[in-house]
């Protein structure tokens, strides 16, 4: 289960940031800003390494003693984090992809939306976007 | 399907629209200028949620010119449903989009007739053009010319910073 989600903007400030314990938030903003750090050193380093198919998805950012972070990143160069509770059984990959997947639909109904600047904070009262942020964080194992 | 006739005549219906709203002005230049800008504007948002909606599910792309080449195949194909035919560049950030038969301009004339009229009907597509390469982190400038109508060409210049 999800306990953050954060979509940041391709200048690199935040354009969503939502945790499910809503006391600690800081914490997760910071772990959200230091991750930023491994997401740019993924997208620059890939790009080197191997000249063929980039993916969106960017995989395990790095764990610590009680989260896991993992990231994508658009073509846009939006860039989505997801924070995960290491405690509970470990989300299997396709899931987080899925989760991912998720996220990345409502963020392409937010843009399509004539009524959101690109680059404005997404306020939660668009409503694709709340209801499906909020599905991520509450999705079942099973 | 009906599609692309009901997005033309709602571009024919917006060229004329923006320019009866501005009629008002004395000065001509100004009020060209003014329209002008304004299609550019809306081209460019609608560019830039296109291209959210079409990089959805494709990988990153390389370089620059693969850049031009997505939006030359598979973005001018899905909104146009045609392919750019033609596109040259000089490797040094200018690149030259030539569409022999342009779908918003078929249905004025095959020749030369009301060529001083097809700028108006072009800003749309180019500020469609530049809002997709700014999504896609390009900045740049698009021009549109038109010599022998339908065809026209959309010169690009990728600003490198």
């Amino acid at each position: 289960m999800a306990v953050c989600i954060a979509v940041i903007a391709k200048e690199n400030y935040p354009l969503y940031i939502r945790s499910v314990p809503t006391q600690g938030e800081l914490k997760f903003h910071y772990t959200v800003h230091t991750s930023l750090d491994v997401v740019e050193e993924k997208i620059s380093g890939v790009g080197k390494a191997l000249a063929d198919q980039r993916e969106l998805y960017l995989g395990l950012l790095y764990p610590t003693e009680d989260y896991k972070v993992y990231g994508y990143v658009t073509n846009s160069k939006v860039k989505f984090v997801i924070v995960v509770d290491s405690s509970n059984a470990s989300l299997r990959d396709n899931e987080i992809r899925s989760m991912f997947r998720k996220l990345h639909n409502s963020f392409t109904d937010v843009m399509c939306n004539p009524f959101y600047n690109p680059g404005d904070p997404i306020q939660s009262k668009s409503v694709f976007f709340c209801a499906h942020t909020l599905s991520i964080f509450y999705v079942t194992i099973h | 399907m009906a599609d692309d006739a009901l997005f033309e005549f709602l571009h024919m219906e917006i060229v004329s629209h923006v320019y009866k709203e501005h009629a008002t002005r004395e000065d001509i230049d100004r009020e060209r200028v003014t329209c002008v800008s304004t299609l550019e504007a809306m081209g460019f948002r609608v560019g830039q949620g296109l291209i959210e909606r079409f990089t959805k599910d494709s990988p990153s792309f390389k370089d620059d010119l693969d850049v031009m080449k997505f939006l030359c195949k598979d973005f001018w194909s899905t909104v146009f449903k045609k392919q750019i035919d033609n596109l040259r560049t000089n490797h040094q950030g200018t690149y030259v989009l030539q569409d022999n038969k342009f779908s918003l301009l078929t249905q004025f004339s095959s020749g030369k007739q009301y060529l001083e009229e097809a700028p108006k009907y072009l800003a749309f597509s180019c500020g469609m053009i530049r809002g997709a390469l700014s999504n896609l982190g390009l900045e740049g400038v698009v021009t549109a010319e038109v010599s022998v109508m339908p065809s026209c060409k959309f010169q690009v210049v990728i600003q490198k910073l």
